[in-house]
């Protein structure tokens, strides 16, 4: 394919964008690791050689399990909850306008504030780690699928009684294509935010898990294993965000 | 003040009579949590003692430093990136993955660059907000009513006065929004960091006492962060106010 | 006889799209406009009126032919002596109507004392004296386009052009701007050039009107209207005006039809 015609295909320039900035930060790691040294970094090829045997360790899968398990609890539970609070909060308008302030200003503050608080609640385990994830996800889902409903014109609800649609198909085709976009912006954000719990969690609330083997590095002196472990992490969010955010995309042009 | 409002101090009077209530029938017994009647006077007992003074210095220093580093680089590289086509074609996937990786787990390998000093907690803080501000001043630039480009061109105006005069003032809101974000992000990553692991700031003191058992010292601390938070926002939101009240429409 | 105030000779302007591809927006346009006329340009939408005014402000260069200015070729510059009120609100909310207004004079480096005299006699002039202290989110639309207007008339430009500037008003108010504007014109003795796409205000405030076909813009007509100076929105009354618009309509129909119908896309025909 000649350069012009690669120029204008935007999907091809963004995964030469996205991959020239790949190649720059893997550079700047190199660079990083010969200032710093192996007291405190592995470069990239070996971190990336590490993680490929870790994957293929038995006790590493079983930590890798350990936070899939909660990650997933903990995306299902928020993004139910968040949703169906989302919904009743953008269809009875008071309640919503009361709650928004409310929310947004939760959601800046430090949740660390709250960790004691699960962690005395939960207990150290599992749960706790659960509900930190939905702790730090679930504003966003609830935020977003608000906002959504409150977008609702008026006019297309009007239209749907114009044309006589029955109240299912007014949902169908009316209500759910108008809130689906923003809902599933704010399930990507609170995707990402939950992993976040998730893993924080794991840091200091748990012996097992992807987050605890990072923090365990640190107390073994294990550096490999907590780079590797960090760079796996990292592979899986980016990933996941970019197939959730071509998703988004995607919903937010049909719509 | 409007039904709104009214409603908003009642749910959160509510709530927190509940709790004193809970707590103080034992329905919550006190090795989960204590009322936040004792929270606030064990509170005022510490601020009073002296006691915060400490872990407040250190964590104020380590917030500024942090908001500082990010709100500069961030404006900096904003303007960067929007001068330079190519650069923010690499930038855009960057600042879109962005939020999406878990930074914390950054933390420990900062500590293994840094040791275990201040400077890890500034760097958590810093790369947290970084990319909030990059995002504002983009967004603030691009948003530029074009018209005013033109005026600006029209009166003939250098590209530094055009800067200053029109683009500037033009992205004033845009550039406060990155603000705010820069402030909460820095004081979350700082925060959060501390707690994890650090030897000094309130953070560590909040952990502190939950590994002594010393419920009435964490829960005075976890409200008065709690109660930092909500300030700091407040008053960076008064001034976005009172900074752009002549804007609004009427 | 005097060189005119300004000049396009053979001017052309093609658009490069995103895409790449070539979008013939206007010319080839021969136009002079005389010192002190009154000028009004009408045509149908997308026709490269404002094409047409960016290119005598200097805010953009001609892919082909010259534009001149008072005889010097323009270089993409905007030349001093030049004003524009743009389409869109170009008043700027951070500073209030009095600010606002000294803001060109400021830059130019005049001596503050002159600068507070001609803003003065502006705001008075403008009938703002009422809000010289407000913040353009105060005021309505019309009010923000006077503020604008003002802007430009304190730095006393020779050559004044306008690119719809009522369009975002109402029919009457349009009227009664459009009245004012010739006074100022009057008194200010600038040549002026205003774009519009209603034919009822290109014909009521112009000594000459340029009409436009669509898109390659190209000038298919020039009216002579033969008003006096002393003229107001009350020649609507008069029987030239009714012969002159329907003259104009006559020749602009079928150019916005073909406006009309045209694709979206915009490539060039070849």
């Amino acid at each position: 394919m000649s350069a012009r015609a690669a120029e204008r295909s935007p999907t091809i320039r963004r995964v030469g964008d996205t991959g020239a900035l790949v190649i720059i930060a893997l550079f700047l790691w190199q660079g990083l690791y010969e200032l710093v040294g192996d007291v405190a970094l592995t470069p990239p090829i070996a971190t990336f050689a590490h993680a490929g045997s870790l994957l293929r360790s038995g006790p590493f899968l079983r930590h890798l399990a350990a936070t899939a398990d909660a990650f997933a609890v903990s995306v299902a539970i928020g993004s139910f909850a968040g949703v169906a609070a989302g919904l009743a909060l953008g269809f009875h308008r008071f309640s919503g306008e009361v709650a928004e302030p409310i929310l947004t200003a939760l959601y800046t503050l430090p949740k660390v504030t709250l960790y004691p608080l699960v962690l005395l609640v939960f207990g150290l385990g599992i749960s706790a780690k659960i509900a930190f994830g939905i702790m730090h996800g679930i504003i966003p889902v609830i935020l977003f699928t608000m906002g959504a409903v409150r977008n609702i014109e008026p006019v297309h609800l009007k239209t749907a009684r114009v044309l006589r649609l029955s109240p299912w198909q007014t949902v169908t085709t009316v209500l759910a294509p108008a809130v689906i976009p923003e809902i599933f912006t704010g399930l990507r954000v609170g995707f990402s935010l939950t992993l976040l719990g998730v893993i924080i969690g794991e840091m200091f609330a748990s012996q097992r898990g992807l987050g605890f083997l990072v923090i365990n590095g640190i107390n073994t002196h294990d550096v490999p294993t907590m780079m590797a472990v960090i760079l796996l992490i990292i592979i899986f969010a980016i990933a996941a965000s970019s197939l959730l955010l071509t998703a988004d995309r995607s919903l937010h042009r049909r719509g | 003040m409007s039904r709104i409002v009214r409603a908003q101090i009642g749910a959160i009077a509510s709530f927190i009579a509940v709790l004193e209530l809970l707590t103080r029938l034992g329905v919550i017994d006190r090795l989960t949590m204590i009322p936040p009647s004792e929270m606030a006077g064990q509170l005022w007992r510490l601020l009073t003692e002296g006691a915060l003074n400490a872990p407040m210095a250190q964590t104020f220093v380590n917030v500024a430093l942090a908001f500082v580093l990010s709100v500069s680089v961030g404006m900096a590289s904003g303007l960067a990136i929007h001068a330079l086509p190519r650069l923010r074609r690499l930038a855009d996937p960057l600042l879109a993955s962005y939020y999406a990786v878990p930074f914390f787990v950054f933390y420990p390998l900062l500590i293994a660059i840094f040791g275990l000093n201040r400077w890890p907690l500034v760097a958590i803080g810093f790369v947290f907000g970084t990319a909030a501000v990059v995002i504002a001043t983009l967004n603030g630039l691009d948003r530029v009513p074009r018209v005013m480009r033109k005026l600006a061109r029209v009166h003939r105006l250098g590209r530094i006065e055009e800067a200053f005069l029109i683009v500037l003032p033009a992205a004033v809101p845009h550039l406060f929004t990155g603000l705010k974000l820069a402030l909460a992000y820095a004081f979350i990553g700082v925060i959060a960091g501390e707690f994890i692991l650090s030897g000094s700031g309130l953070g560590h003191a909040i952990a502190y006492a939950y590994d002594s058992f010393d419920n009435e010292t964490m829960y005075a601390l976890m409200l008065f962060v709690l109660v930092l938070a909500i300030a700091l926002n407040a008053a960076l939101h008064l001034c976005e106010q009172r900074l752009l009240r002549r804007r609004r429409r009427a | 006889m005097p060189e005119p105030q300004a000049r396009l000779t053979s001017v052309t302007k093609v658009f490069e799209t995103p895409q790449g591809a070539a979008v013939h927006a206007l010319g080839p346009i021969d136009l002079a406009l005389e010192r002190g006329e009154f000028l009004t340009v009408v045509g149908p939408s997308g026709c490269g009126k404002t094409t047409l005014l960016e290119l005598l402000a200097g805010l953009t260069v001609p892919t082909a032919g010259v534009v001149t200015f008072e005889g010097e070729p323009l270089g993409g510059r905007v030349p001093p002596g030049v004003g524009v009120v743009f389409q869109e609100d170009a008043s700027l909310p951070w500073l209030t109507v009095w600010d606002n207004i000294a803001f060109g004079l400021r830059r130019a480096g005049v001596a503050a004392q002159e600068i507070r005299a001609r803003v003065d006699r502006a705001v008075d002039f403008m009938g703002l004296g009422a809000f010289a202290r407000a913040y353009p989110a105060q005021l309505s639309g019309g009010m923000r386009q006077r503020v604008c207007i003002a802007r430009t008339l304190v730095l006393e430009p020779r050559l004044i052009l306008l690119d719809e500037p009522f369009g975002a008003l109402d029919q009457q108010t349009r009227l009664l701007m459009g009245d004012e504007l010739l006074r100022l014109w009057r008194e200010s003795g600038a040549t002026v050039l205003l774009i519009t796409h209603a034919i009822d205000e290109a014909v009521m405030l112009a000594d000459r009107i340029a009409v436009m076909s669509a898109r390659p813009g190209r000038i298919i007509d020039l009216v002579e209207t033969g008003w006096p100076a002393q003229r107001s929105s009350r020649i609507v009354e008069d029987e030239a005006f009714g012969r002159l618009t329907a003259h104009v309509w006559s020749k602009l129909r079928a150019e916005s039809m073909k406006a009309l119908g045209r694709d979206q896309v915009g490539v060039s025909r070849e």
